[in-house]
């Protein structure tokens, strides 16, 4: 019995007279999605499958649909007749457009056999001398179909076509199932000495030779190191390191991509014809000291590293010049090519070294991609890659990535080893915050943390884009957008629309068995960046202006427009912080705070004297003179009834109403009366504090804070199954309100998961007047029905999505990711949602 | 009666009180009853799609008669579904001056009122109602954009004696100053349907805002409401348009929602155009965003409404630059052209007539400009030869973008002022260093001529971030050839000062 062997993703081109058996073959083999016949492709375009004349259109459409699942990564077999040498060169020719190997089966049956299968489908009226011809072609191509570009041609006879089976090899670059933890090392290039160094300062074990040379390491916890390739030239001992990592490999405890110097070496050891340059002349000569079996065991060694490893589910890539997401578990001419070489442009720079493009700028992969080859005077991060050649034998450092903490370490070179051809300079220069519309742009599915996805429309994608370029502050500073809030269930209560008691009631429902109930300061939602240096800014936020923070709004923009004021600003919020010693407290030298800025005024003035002074100005002056009006016609017998009453109550209602938005007034000037109230901290060095930290922990410290320009937010803690201390906070929210305030927002005291809402806002009678209307206890039990489903499903995704950006910020994940978190709130947010809730 | 949309009403629950008063001391005063049909005795009831109308006499004496026309509208009835169809999305559909202000919705419901009287009939008293009785006319909140003043204009070349005093907004922050709203009293011997007439146009037109969208009908009903005095009247032009609106073609609730203060920003945003600038009518089509020096250099070549100077008128400036730029895109020889911010396409139709450009594309960041532009060019009648050359999508430049390379030209017109001065270097990066076409034409502001511009104060438009004078251009410009290799030429746009130099800068950037 055969066993086919095909790489487990390729594309397989079965090759066989009309009648062979093809489609059998396949049905059996494999899954129905998997095959693409030519007869469904002329079905697809002619509505009949035996429709000769369609089949160039048919085979277009082939092509496209094997072409992009080779591009998404899928086996893929075609089931076409194959015969002739065009028709599977254009194949081949596909699958390697696409970086995939292919596979050719042949099922060669005798001409009577597929004669006979025709002439029982009555659907194939074609004559026998077509099958006549197609063997001919077939004949043709069986001596020479090796020369076609097939990583394998399988043929088939007989009955082994029925006997056969497929097997499915994993390609030599798929190490997956590996998850670490892993030690990544940069170019050695013959630095043993700083190699061992680096070794037992990560905690490896060596284990050396009668003669004390190292040959091998163990990690007392299991770990697993990676070399990025370049072991050998140019340095002191490469035969000292080569025996090190070959021991390493071969006990499994590390595994080693190839470099382009092992490259150019084998082959100068083969006796290929290779300039001896670049330190190349310094390998040969170490290991013409070495006896011949640790030459040949080296050369063979190097002769098998291969061009890449994917590791830990796909999420980790080690190539030696990196790899983009395209290549990654792909197997090419190419592919190697950029992962030996990286992304030449074929130009040489003033130093005559390779110009490369600078692929890991545009990067935009999921997977994390560690390489080396260019050596930089420091590991920087680039999108989700990083470079950790940091020049050891030119007289830099040696360096490690610990994955998955993203930790980098490194031990000094003892010396200069080689001198360098040019000056080692940041392969990248730092982009201004430069994303691509790409990663914004059409409708869009942003993962989260929990696994879930939330969608992004393209049509709130455009309104969000619109807004972001003309108004938001540079992305690099706009690290998160605040979520909306949902209120809760409509209260049932004579004369409110909202009241504790739902809220409280929400959250028992949820499990949740203690809340917070915190002040809603009225005033404009701000989020404050602060950078404890101008340093710290441009380490942490790629800002180098020399400003040290930004507060915004909900909308992402500026509070202020004057730079001088918001760099006042942002000064009196940082002395805060240093005054309260947070910084160092809480071991960061950035902080992200959600507040609210007050008082509303400040950034609302407009609206209000637009929009609310003058309603309160026009009911003031018209609503008098309808109750004189209405009296005089009552005085004269006239029956309004119950309108004199009606009208009266309405001024009230318009005092009010001024009343309330009055209170959130006052007047300020450049910064002065202007408060800050923060609530809680969203993120901070190394952690996004708002998903992690009990709302007790984010009130505590900002506590803190004691600055005047900072007003505390009060809050009262509540264990939802204490009757009393509901009633107390019922209580206090009435206190709170009545004296004017806008109300309270409750929310779980712990982060919890799933669908529970982070909080919701308890809102107050008079201050619902700015909301609803002047009038709006008139007509409670109509607005008992507004709709709140859309806003709660809302202030759920959003929040993911802030959590979610957060969570990039403070896992030092690259701009785009933040930004497409952040830019997928500000799409959210245009959904149209009743505003009044 | 008007096409409701956006706000749907309840009849129940009716909220505030919109108030006009009319009063007579012709005797026997009580005669107003037969005039406007309405008996002085009774209550009457007149329902309204948005409310209810009430007509009721406070006094009814042979020396005085009042009728009071009272509506009530309920702004929290006025609830939008939750489809996406509603024109307007924002807090002030439901906080709003409507059940307190006379507005459109009280002449609407005047007009339904009193039709009869309205149209001069009355049996009764024929020979009352054909000639001027003393009328007394109280509104205590008008809305009146245009000030006291507006209202004494359009009021006293039709015979009234006018009384209207501007209302602060707030008594505790007189600081804020007046709010939009007078407290207006007509007085005068007027014949009652004209003064109901002159009140139906005029209560819209001094708003400046309807209720409901202005359809083509709109037209004859000004002509009939406005026989007999509208075409003698000296401001007939401002009324006219204000009566028929300036009509927004495209409203974008997500925009208006997102804009955080609602429609008033999107105002904001709007170009500030003077009423009798000439390019109002373009304008008010295309809500294109013309600076405000077009305008004034506009105005100044108009003067007025209705008489154009005798002198022969400058060519607006924004003709200048875009004759300009197609000049410089012939002079090097652009095939392919991106204009980046093309807005509502005037420079892409413009390149679209020069056959040697094989394609031209406009980018912009507004959605809404781009459906204008769409419009403007007729892309759907577009012959498919021209329509071939022609490429519309969005963009913006701070992001990259692979789509705005390989083209011979990018067009950069008047656009760097509107990019945050922290975002230019994105900017720079997006066009000179990844697009990186041939030829970049740049023109802004040169901020030194503004002085030349009387009443100018700030800049020429509220959403520029900056105005640069020829010196800063030159420093920014400088600056991009350095870093991407760039050369850049300078050249004027319109009028040299010589002192100040021209009133836009232009500068021609070319590659290596």
């Amino acid at each position: 019995m055969a066993e086919i062997s095909v790489p487990a993703m390729s594309l397989v081109v079965l090759v066989g007279v009309s009648g062979s058996g093809k489609s059998t073959f396949a049905r059996k083999h494999f899954k129905p999605t998997q095959v693409i016949s030519s007869d469904f492709c002329r079905g697809l375009v002619s509505d009949d499958e035996n429709d000769q004349e369609s089949t160039p259109d048919a085979f277009d459409v082939l092509h496209y649909i094997v072409g992009t699942r080779l591009r998404r990564g899928l086996l893929t077999v075609v089931d076409a007749t194959n015969v002739q040498w065009e028709a599977r060169g254009k194949l081949v020719e596909l699958a390697r457009s696409h970086d995939v190997l292919v596979d050719a089966i042949v099922l060669d049956v005798p001409e009577e056999v597929a004669v006979a299968r025709n002439a029982l489908r009555p659907d194939r009226d074609f004559g026998a001398h077509v099958i006549t011809r197609q063997r001919k072609d077939l004949r043709r191509s069986l001596s020479k179909i090796s020369r076609d570009g097939f990583r394998r041609v399988h043929v088939l006879r007989g009955g082994d076509i029925d006997e056969a089976t497929i097997g499915y090899e994993k390609a030599w670059t798929d190490r997956r199932e590996l998850t670490g933890p892993f030690d990544i090392i940069g170019d050695v290039h013959g630095c043993r000495a700083e190699l061992e160094t680096l070794l037992t300062g990560l905690g490896w074990e060596l284990r050396h030779d009668d003669t004390g040379r190292p040959v091998g390491a163990e990690h007392p916890e299991g770990r697993t190191a990676i070399f990025v390739g370049d072991l050998v030239d140019r340095g002191p001992d490469s035969p000292g390191v080569l025996r090190l990592v070959m021991g390493m490999v071969a006990e499994g405890t590390a595994l080693c991509v190839s470099g382009n110097h092992e490259q150019k070496l084998v082959r100068a050891l083969n006796g290929r014809k290779v300039q001896i340059t670049h330190g190349l002349e310094r390998s040969l000569e170490q290991l013409a000291g070495e006896p011949e079996e640790f030459r040949e065991a080296a050369r063979a060694f190097m002769d098998g590293l291969i061009s890449h490893y994917q590791l830990d589910g796909g999420k980790l890539v080690v190539a030696h010049a990196g790899l983009k997401e395209a290549y990654h578990g792909r197997a090419s001419g190419r592919v190697r090519s950029f992962a030996l070489y990286g992304d030449t442009t074929g130009e040489t720079d003033e130093y005559g070294l390779p110009v490369r493009y600078p692929w890991a700028k545009d990067y935009r992969g999921l997977a994390m991609v560690v390489y080396g080859h260019t050596p930089i005077p420091e590991a920087e991060w680039v999108n989700n890659t990083i470079c950790v050649d940091t020049g050891c034998v030119f007289g830099g450092k040696l360096t490690a990535l610990r994955y998955p903490a993203r930790e980098v370490v490194s031990v000094p070179a003892e010396r200069v080893w080689y001198e360098p051809t040019r000056p080692l300079a940041p392969v990248v220069v730092r982009d201004p915050g430069l994303l691509d519309i790409g990663d914004v742009q059409g409708t869009r599915y942003v993962e989260i943390r929990d696994g879930g996805k939330v969608k992004i429309r393209e049509e709130n994608a455009a309104a969000a884009l619109e807004i972001m370029s003309r108004f938001a502050v540079d992305p690099r500073w706009l690290v998160y957008l605040p979520p909306t809030m949902a209120p809760p269930e409509t209260s049932r209560l004579d004369g409110y629309l909202e009241h504790p008691a739902e809220a409280f009631e929400e959250f028992v429902r949820a499990g949740v068995t203690e809340v917070v109930c915190e002040e809603k300061h009225m005033g404009s939602r701000a989020v404050a960046v602060l950078a404890r240096t101008p340093e710290a800014a441009a380490a942490r936020f790629g800002i180098a202006d020399g400003t040290c923070g930004i507060v915004h709004t909900r909308t992402g923009r500026p509070f202020f427009d004057d730079p001088a004021l918001m760099g006042e600003l942002v000064a009196r919020l940082r002395g805060a912080v240093t005054d309260a010693g947070l910084w160092e407290d809480l071991g960061t030298d950035w902080l992200v705070l959600d507040a609210e800025l007050l008082p509303w005024s400040a950034k609302a003035g407009g609206l209000i004297r637009e929009q609310y002074a003058a309603v309160g100005a026009a009911a003031r002056a018209a609503l008098p003179e309808a109750v004189a009006v209405l009296e005089a016609a009552a005085g004269r017998g006239l029956d309004v009834g119950d309108l004199v009453d009606r009208t009266r109550r309405r001024f009230a209602n318009a005092a009010r109403f001024r009343d309330a938005y009055a209170r959130y007034c006052w007047p300020v000037s450049g910064i002065a009366g202007v408060r800050l109230a923060p609530f809680q901290i969203l993120a901070m060095e190394g952690r996004a504090a708002a998903g992690e930290e009990p709302h007790s922990w984010h009130l505590s410290t900002l506590a803190r804070l004691t600055s005047d320009i900072i007003t505390p937010t009060r809050h009262i803690f509540v264990s939802l199954a204490s009757e009393e201390s509901r009633a107390a906070a019922t209580e206090w929210w009435t206190a709170l309100t009545e004296a004017g305030g806008e109300g309270m927002v409750v929310k779980p005291a712990h982060p919890v998961a799933g669908r529970v809402q982070p909080g919701v806002k308890v809102r107050g009678r008079e201050y619902l007047r700015i909301i609803y209307g002047p009038d709006y206890t008139e007509s409670l039990d109509a607005l008992r029905g507004r709709f709140l489903g859309r806003k709660r499903s809302l202030a759920l995704r959003e929040h993911a999505l802030g959590l979610e950006s957060l969570a990039r910020l403070a896992g030092g994940e690259p701009l785009w990711r933040v930004h497409e978190a952040v830019f997928a709130v500000l799409a959210l947010e245009s959904e149209p949602v009743d505003p009044r809730l | 009666m008007p096409e409701y949309s956006g706000w749907l009403i309840a009849d129940r629950e009716k909220s505030g009180s919109v108030l006009l008063t009319i009063s007579t001391t012709t005797r026997p005063a009580t005669d107003l009853g037969f005039l406007l049909h309405k008996h002085p005795d009774r209550v009457q009831e007149f329902g309204q799609s948005f409310g209810m109308a009430r007509v009721f006499y406070p006094e009814a004496t042979a020396g005085r008669c009042t009728a009071a026309l009272m509506l009530e509208v309920d702004p929290i009835r006025l609830v939008r579904s939750r489809g996406k169809a509603s024109p307007d999305f924002s807090l002030s559909q439901y906080v709003n001056d409507r059940p307190y202000a006379a507005s459109s919705m009280l002449a609407v419901a005047l007009a339904d009122v009193f039709r009869t009287a309205r149209a001069g009939h009355c049996k009764a008293r024929p020979e009352l109602a054909a000639g001027p009785i003393e009328l007394e006319v109280t509104v205590p909140a008008l809305p009146c954009r245009g000030g006291p003043e507006l209202a004494h204009q359009l009021f006293e070349p039709l015979g009234w004696q006018v009384e209207a005093r501007a209302l602060p907004l707030d008594d505790g922050f007189l600081e804020w100053g007046d709010s939009r709203y007078v407290r207006l009293v007509l007085r005068g011997p007027v014949r009652l349907a004209d003064a109901l007439n002159h009140l139906y146009v005029m209560l819209p037109v001094l708003d400046d805002a309807k209720h409901y969208w202005i359809a083509s009908d709109e037209v004859d009903k000004l002509i009939r409401a406005g026989q007999g005095w509208l075409a003698s009247h000296p401001e007939r032009g401002r009324i006219t348009r204000r009566y028929l609106g300036r009509r927004r073609s495209l409203t974008n609730t997500a925009f208006a929602r997102l804009a955080e203060l609602g429609d008033d920003v999107e105002e904001d945003l709007e170009p500030p155009v003077e009423e009798e600038a000439t390019e109002t009518a373009e304008v008010a089509e295309t809500g294109e965003a013309v600076e405000a020096r077009e305008t004034l250099e506009a105005t100044d070549a108009t003067d007025g409404a209705e008489e154009p100077r005798a002198q022969e008128p400058r060519t607006p400036l924004n003709l200048l630059r875009r004759e300009a730029v197609v000049a410089v895109l012939a002079e090097v020889g652009a095939r392919t052209v991106v204009d980046l911010g093309c807005g509502s396409g005037q420079l892409v139709g413009e390149l679209l007539k020069n056959p040697e450009i094989g394609k031209v594309t406009g980018v912009d960041v507004s959605a809404r400009a781009l459906a204008m532009a769409a419009r403007r060019l007729k892309l759907d009648r577009m012959p498919e030869a021209r329509r071939a050359r022609l490429h519309l999508f969005q963009g913006a430049l701070t992001y990259t973008d692979e789509r705005f390379a390989g083209y011979d030209a990018a067009v950069l017109m008047e656009v760097v002022e509107h990019v945050d001065p922290p975002r230019l270097a994105a900017l720079g990066r997006v066009v000179f260093g990844t697009a990186r076409p041939r030829v970049v034409v740049v023109t802004t502001p040169n901020s030194e001529y503004n002085v030349r511009y009387e009443f100018l104060t700030g800049m020429r438009h509220p959403d520029h971030r900056f105005e640069w004078t020829r010196a800063e251009f030159a420093a920014w410009a400088e600056g991009v050839c350095q870093e991407y290799g760039y050369h850049a030429t300078y050249r004027p746009v319109g009028d040299e000062d010589p002192e100040v130099g021209p009133p836009t800068q232009m500068g021609v950037f070319s590659r290596g």
